[in-house]
């Protein structure tokens, strides 16, 4: 039974040749581009659209841990089906569409929204080998491209939906995820220099070579791809275009029932997305330490027992040790002595053959990896205030952008001065598979200059840029209004005293 | 046709559609409430904007207006206190303070000491309950939502003290003319001395969350900044005024209760911006904890309920008395005739007269910055339209 289902699942391509186009010559053309396609795209749509509803359910949980309280509890075990319900309502939910919106438009744009941010999804690297939905050569760039037109979406909801509280957010929406899309861009270039290749997979595969996630050579870049992420992304602190204490809900705010599900759908989805770029060009993608290459089927059931029994003992543990008896109590043993025997008979059976063991190892790993700084951003977002939509500007353009243009000059410097010995100085690089690669000593040197002169000299260039502004000099701030405030009184004493002796 | 003319108490910003049509208008009038998540209430502010920078805007107020005033020329005086609590309802307890203090000048009561002394610990306890209050929904409009649930988790405790001491939580009606209805019960001490001890190190973890916080400071370091003579011109009182770097506390100025026997510094900020309210408004809650504690210290023994007729008929005469509310100095003038029902009852609500800075504060900063000084005013709606 086990070995049928993953026969269908993990032999997927020479199954589905033989069973659509009933030859014994596999057509190709059918099965590579059209049909083995729809099949991920439908796995893949169907599993991020789940987890999205989830990630609403686990930020609402995450917060509740960061504030002292339960959150979602009611609907199911531990407000398991929250997302669901949430879901269920708003499908039924009257549709409204204000008298005086632009009908059309207003109707059109969280499709454009969602549909923006779901296209990305066929270009992530989710694992190796057959797990990418399509690995073109210029993934980075597509992703940079269809993931700016969703900022169309906001912009006309805002417009089309007829409210000043709506134009307001939209502008902001549009002004933010503009200007931090820049920072993004530039952000990113580091890393590329590294990898020579705009193939998303093509990069994971190229810190594979080099044996070093490239945060390690790109702390700055990192940093800044983080942060401008934030503010494409339009979550705290850079949730201005929806900050309901300021704008109700911001370029949503005439939006109700499943036209704002939408809209919520691809803000997170492109949460997503953010995280999933920022693993595969920093973090390594799905490679851990090459494990993901050496890993045995052995080896990956063992993995796989021991997570089902911890999911057991966890739901033991908060669910079944303890309780009085009752209906939930009878779910939690039965859904206890499921994992138990999943477990066994993952341990004992070994249905993965040696890809398919490696390929689900590495889609494990891309996904914890993203969920890791999922949880940061909503960490962030529980702790800080909002910033002003002015120091949300000055923020990108004075120190994202700065910092992103130094962090490319600087890399380029070391960059050349590493090249083999003919053009470079000190010939810490070697041709390696057609690829220029670091050596050795090579590693030390790109991990070295990153974080002993590219964070200092950046930091010095930003403070020297930063100054004299007015929002980022806290003290001096403070200093001169103080001054100015005894420089007012003084000339007021002056005057009254002045006044005194005409008088 | 003659032009509409202005219906009284209408905006005195010119609301004309006709002059803001969509393209060739660079002003833009946004209607800020009166349901809106951070107007506190149903405040509804005008804002006419160039941008985003606010150039001109207008409190229209009076949404939860109810007559106080009148309604008490027609109760008599006990009946009155249960209206007190309605007014600042976050300080119900404060509120009745005051109300009983100015019935007793004018029956000229002597009110034990015990009761005195039960008083100021309980008007303490909801000075921080409100300060807690003000805390969470100034950090949560300034968009630090997790701040509002680490108050309200505080502030729980001392609604639940005064739960089980006065048998109410929000609208408290916390105090008889004269006194207490009875005295606090056995555990009352102990379970405000176990909250005392939990306090200051939730209010360091505020502070770790928001002191030094990059955000925080940018949001509220020079904004609504007023200046000292400014602040006393538009007569604002309590913690605006003290930002401001004025010392003027009415518990230190003229002492009622039994506030001269405890000693306690009154905090004043400097430059009377957003910050420094913030940091007077904390160092309250702190020096807040020390007269609680001096309090419980000095508890004396004895009744808690002076001698006072049965039907409250107060001989012919004035009184005007104010206490330090947690907003800032709440007054009532009360006149009676002789007659079981006051004459006239006036309230200087502080919470109103506060807001009339929100203009001189707001003009000039941004939309954002309007939300932020709204919290920092800290009014309730409650007490402003009375």
């Amino acid at each position: 039974m086990i070995g049928l289902i993953t026969t269908l699942l993990f032999a997927a391509p020479e199954w589905v040749r033989t069973a659509i186009t009933r030859e014994r010559q596999p057509n190709v053309f059918w099965s590579e581009y059209v049909v083995w396609p729809l099949i991920q795209i439908l796995i893949v749509l169907f599993i991020v659209l789940t987890v999205v509803a989830y990630l609403v359910w686990v930020e609402r949980k995450v917060s509740a841990f960061m504030q002292a309280r339960l959150g979602p509890m009611r609907v199911g075990p531990w407000g398991l089906l929250q997302p669901l319900a949430d879901g269920l309502k708003l499908l039924l939910k009257e549709d409204i569409i204000p008298l005086k919106a632009d009908q059309g438009v207003f109707t059109v744009a969280p499709i454009i929204s969602v549909v923006a941010a779901l296209t990305v999804l066929a270009v992530i690297p989710w694992g190796a080998a057959w797990a990418t939905i399509s690995n073109i050569n210029i993934g980075v760039l597509f992703v940079l491209a269809v993931s700016s037109i969703s900022v169309l979406g906001l912009v006309l909801a805002g417009w089309s939906s007829n409210s000043k509280y709506s134009l307001l957010g939209a502008l902001r929406s549009s002004a933010q995820m503009v200007s931090y899309e820049i920072g993004m861009g530039l952000s990113i270039i580091g890393a590329l220099m590294f990898a020579r290749t705009l193939s998303l997979n093509g990069i994971i595969e190229a810190q594979q070579a080099d044996g070093v996630w490239y945060v390690l050579f790109q702390p700055v870049g990192f940093l800044v791809y983080l942060v401008s992420a934030l503010g494409e992304t339009n979550r705290a602190p850079f949730d201005l275009p929806e900050a309901e204490s300021e704008l109700v809900a911001g370029y949503h705010t005439e939006y109700s029932g499943f036209r704002w599900a939408l809209f919520f759908m691809a803000e997170y989805t492109s949460v997503i997305v953010t995280s999933a770029i920022a693993v595969t060009l920093f973090l390594g993608g799905w490679t851990l330490f090459g494990l993901e290459s050496r890993i045995t089927p052995m080896a990956f059931s063992i993995v796989v027992a021991v997570l089902f029994v911890l999911l057991a003992l966890l739901i033991a543990w908060r669910g079944v040790v303890g309780e009085p008896p009752s209906v939930m109590r009878t779910v939690g043993i039965v859904a206890v002595a499921i994992f138990l025997l999943l477990a066994a008979g993952v341990a004992f059976a070994r249905p993965f053959d040696a890809q398919s063991a490696r390929v689900l190892f590495s889609v494990g790993v891309f996904a914890g990896k993203i969920l890791a700084l999922i949880y940061a951003y909503m960490w962030f977002r529980w702790t800080w205030p909002r910033y002003r939509y002015d120091q949300l500007m000055a923020l990108g353009w004075k120190w994202m952008i700065p910092a992103g243009l130094a962090n490319i000059v600087l890399t380029g410097i070391w960059y050349v001065l590493a090249l083999p010995r003919p053009q470079g100085v000190f010939g810490l690089m070697r041709e390696q598979a057609g690829r220029l690669a670091p050596t050795g000593a090579g590693l030390a040197y790109f991990i070295g200059t990153a974080f002993v002169l590219t964070i200092p000299l950046s930091w010095a260039l930003l403070a020297t840029i930063n100054r004299r502004t007015r929002d980022f000099n806290l003290a001096e701030q403070r200093q001169l209004q103080m001054r100015l405030r005894r420089e007012r009184l003084e000339k007021q004493l002056q005057k009254g005293s002045q006044e005194t002796e005409q008088a | 046709m003659t032009e509409p003319t202005r219906t009284a108490g209408a905006s005195h910003l010119d609301l004309d559609e006709r002059e803001h049509t969509f393209l060739d208008a660079n002003e833009l009038v946004l209607n800020m409430g009166p349901q809106h998540p951070s107007t506190h209430g149903v405040l509804r502010v005008i804002l006419k904007l160039d941008g985003e920078t606010v150039t001109d805007l207008d409190c229209d107020i009076g949404y939860l207006h109810r007559g106080v005033e009148k309604i008490a020329e027609h109760d008599t005086y006990a009946m009155i206190t249960p209206y007190w609590d309605r007014l600042d309802y976050v300080a119900a307890v404060s509120n009745d303070l005051l109300y009983v203090e100015a019935v007793e000048k004018l029956l000229q009561v002597e009110v034990p000491r015990r009761a005195q002394y039960l008083r100021v610990i309980l008007t303490e306890l909801q000075r921080l309950a409100s300060h807690l209050l003000w805390l969470g929904t100034h950090a949560m409009d300034i968009g630090a939502v997790t701040v509002l649930l680490y108050c309200f988790r505080e502030r729980e405790e001392i609604l639940k003290i005064f739960e089980d001491f006065i048998g109410a939580r929000l609208t408290a009606h916390a105090f008889r003319i004269g006194g207490f209805w009875w005295d606090a019960y056995p555990e009352f001490e102990q379970r405000v001395r176990a909250f005392l001890k939990i306090l200051p190190s939730r209010i360091e973890e505020y502070e770790t969350l928001l002191n030094a916080n990059r955000i925080w400071l940018q949001r509220t370091v020079g904004i609504g900044i007023i200046a000292a003579e400014d602040a006393i011109d538009l007569s604002l009182t309590g913690p605006c005024l003290r930002g401001s770097g004025v010392r003027y506390d009415v518990r230190k100025a003229t002492p009622y209760a039994a506030y001269s026997d405890f000693n306690f510094e009154i905090p004043i900020g400097e430059n009377g911006d957003t910050y420094d309210r913030f940091l007077v408004r904390l160092e309250e809650m702190k020096q807040s904890l020390l007269i609680i504690e001096q309090a419980l210290d000095g508890l004396p023994e004895g009744p808690v309920m002076a001698k006072v007729p049965k039907i409250i008929k107060p001989p012919v005469g004035d009184v005007y008395h104010t206490i330090e509310a947690p907003k800032g100095e709440l007054g009532i003038y009360l006149v009676s005739d002789g007659t079981g029902k006051p004459y006239r009852m006036r309230i200087r609500p502080a919470s109103f007269i506060n807001l009339q800075s929100l203009k001189k504060m707001a003009v000039g900063h941004l939309v954002a910055d309007v939300v932020a000084i709204i919290g920092t005013l800290d009014i309730v709606l409650g007490e402003v339209d009375r």
